[in-house]
Formats: C-alpha cells, sequence, structure tokens
C-alpha cells in the first residue's frame, strides 16, 4: 500500500470513528435528537409561539427520503465532477486549464 | 442552525433578510462572472455546492447525545471566495425551507447570514491566515473548513441570544444556553468536515491541479511538470 493510499484511508477511518465510537461509548442511551429542533422546543416552552408555518411540511418518512435525495444529488454531482476530473488526468492531458472544457 | 419557520420576532427576521439579501445577490454575480470569465471552472463550482448540498443533508451524532448537521461550505470558500458561497449556500436553505420544513423563509435570511455568509467568510480568513504564516495547504484547509462550520453555529446562537434574551441573565444568559445546545455538539461535527475537506483537497490536488493553479491555491510548478517530454 503507498504512502497515499495509506493516509487516505487512515482520514476515511477517522471520519468513521469520530461518529461511529460516541454510538459505541453511548450504548443507546442517547436519543441524537438534533440541535436545532431542541432550541425550538426550548423557544416554545419558553412561551415563544411561530407566527409563521411552513407552506409544506412533509411527514417523518417522506422528510427522510426528502434529506436522502439531497445527499443523493449532490454525492450524484460530487461522484461525477470528481470522476471526470480523474478521468481527465488518466487521459494524458495535463495541460492548461480548461484544455477539455470546449 | 435552521432557525425554525415563523420563530424570529418580525423585526429581526426582516433585518437578517436585509442584511444577508446584498451578499446573496453579489454571489449570483460572482457565480454568473466565474462562470462566463473561466467556463472551465463549472466544474469545480459544482463539486463545492455538492459538497454543500450533501453534508448539509446528513444529520450526524455527536457526544453530547445530540444530532447536528455539518455545514460543507467551507471547500466552496475557500476555492472560489465566500461571496459564490452566499448564493450556493442559500439556494441549500432555500431546498430545505420549501421541501424538508427545515429553517423557513421567514428565517431565510438570518439563516442565510449564519450559514452562506458568516461560515464562507470565516473559513476563507481562516485558511488565508493560517497559509500566510506559512501553514501547508491541507492543515489550512482543515482548518479553514471546521471552522467554517463552527463559526455558523455561533452565528446562529447570537442571533437567538438577541431575539430572545434571557429574563434574568439578558442577552448574555441567553448566548451561553443557545452555545450550550450549538457550540458542543457541532464540535465533532466541524472536526470530521475538516477531515473531509482534507480528503477532497487531497483529490483535488492530483486531479484538478490547472484549476487549482489558475485559482491560486497552488503555486505553479516550475516548468512543466508531467509529460514535459514533448
Amino acid at each position: 500500500m503507498s504512502r497515499r493510499a495509506l493516509v487516505t484511508a487512515l482520514l476515511v477511518l477517522a471520519v468513521v470513528a469520530l461518529f461511529a465510537v460516541p454510538l459505541l461509548l453511548d450504548g443507546g442511551a442517547s436519543e441524537y435528537g438534533g440541535t436545532d429542533a431542541a432550541v425550538t422546543e426550548e423557544l416554545a416552552a419558553d412561551g415563544h409561539a411561530p407566527w409563521a408555518e411552513s407552506l409544506f411540511s412533509p411527514s417523518g418518512e417522506v422528510e427522510s427520503g426528502l434529506f436522502a435525495l439531497q445527499a443523493a444529488i449532490g454525492g450524484g454531482v460530487l461522484g461525477y465532477v470528481l470522476g471526470r476530473l480523474r478521468g481527465r488526468r488518466s487521459a494524458g492531458r495535463p495541460g492548461p486549464a480548461g484544455a477539455d472544457a470546449r | 442552525m435552521h432557525i425554525a419557520e415563523g420563530f424570529l420576532p418580525a423585526p429581526h427576521a426582516l433585518g437578517w433578510t436585509l442584511a444577508a439579501a446584498p451578499f446573496v445577490a453579489h454571489g449570483a454575480r460572482a457565480v454568473v462572472k466565474e462562470v462566463r470569465e473561466n467556463p472551465e471552472s463549472t466544474l469545480l463550482l459544482g463539486a463545492a455546492g455538492a459538497f454543500t448540498f450533501v453534508l448539509s443533508a446528513i444529520k450526524l451524532p455527536s457526544i453530547t447525545g445530540s444530532s447536528s448537521h455539518p455545514t460543507g461550505t467551507g471547500p466552496g470558500a475557500i476555492l472560489f471566495r465566500p461571496p459564490v458561497m452566499a448564493l450556493l449556500g442559500t439556494v441549500v436553505l432555500l431546498f430545505q425551507a420549501l421541501l424538508l420544513a427545515h429553517g423557513g423563509l421567514t428565517t431565510l435570511g438570518a439563516n442565510a447570514f449564519a450559514f452562506a455568509v458568516v461560515g464562507p467568510w470565516t473559513g476563507y480568513l481562516v485558511y488565508r491566515l493560517t497559509r500566510a504564516t506559512g501553514v501547508g495547504l491541507l492543515p489550512a484547509v482543515f482548518a479553514g473548513v471546521a471552522l467554517a462550520d463552527l463559526a455558523t453555529y455561533v452565528t446562529t446562537s447570537l442571533q437567538l441570544a438577541l431575539a430572545f434574551p434571557d429574563a434574568s441573565t439578558g442577552f448574555a444568559g441567553a448566548l451561553v444556553k443557545f452555545l450550550g445546545v450549538f457550540a458542543l455538539t457541532q464540535v465533532p461535527l466541524a472536526v470530521g468536515e475538516g477531515l473531509l475537506g482534507v480528503l477532497l483537497f487531497r483529490v483535488l490536488t492530483v486531479n484538478a491541479r490547472p484549476e487549482l493553479e489558475r485559482l491560486g491555491i497552488l503555486r505553479p510548478a516550475p516548468l512543466a511538470p508531467t509529460g514535459g517530454a514533448a
């Protein structure tokens, strides 16, 4: 394994560990409620009522699907761009900026 | 970071909208200018927008037993300067306000100011300052991307404390309270986001070298670096 690949693997591992380790240590004790929702609840508990409603509020299931859609669009575009850039390089044209843009 | 629809008092909602609007308008012009003058930037611009789209869609668990969203605005701010992210970040927030009931139209200005203005500017300035002191590209990217994330949530806490000062302890007490909810939870997320930024820039420095040189991220290599035989 090259040094570069090793560093990449370690970075990925660090990201995964950063979020997996708290989950494991916690052992299911926490609900992992969102901070946004926590603040909203706190404000509501203090008697602050919203004066406007969302035009469209999806149910929980639909909402998680729409969040997945947002991530999928972003991930798809990111993968497309990085794939194109890599393909361009392996096609052996490191030339001046934008050599293949037109 | 998403202040929920309708929660900010109307004067605050209006004030933050007026504060964010010029940044977003300027950002829209910056994006159009970038695409027109440097069409070869379009790909990387897409990558910057996509990065914030993915990261802000994901809720991650934190050591505090709460979960929160990363922001993903740092890399775009470092690559294309912050105005570009003022537009791209606001597009993300609009998507979430309209389709996901996260944030809202009345709080779009405040959320955009935190997420698409303060976050990107902080990330960019931290990146530039660390580079100026001789720090290498990747550590500077890590610092910039992580602090763009954290600064966004600190700004949200400030906005909430301004709108809802504590009855007895006032603005300062409320700020401590809101930072208590947001800031600590956000620290591991900011670190994770910084590491993802480093991963992204490691890929870009290999595969998008001409773009990074043109954008001033990398210094042009002396003479042709590869395939110089011809």
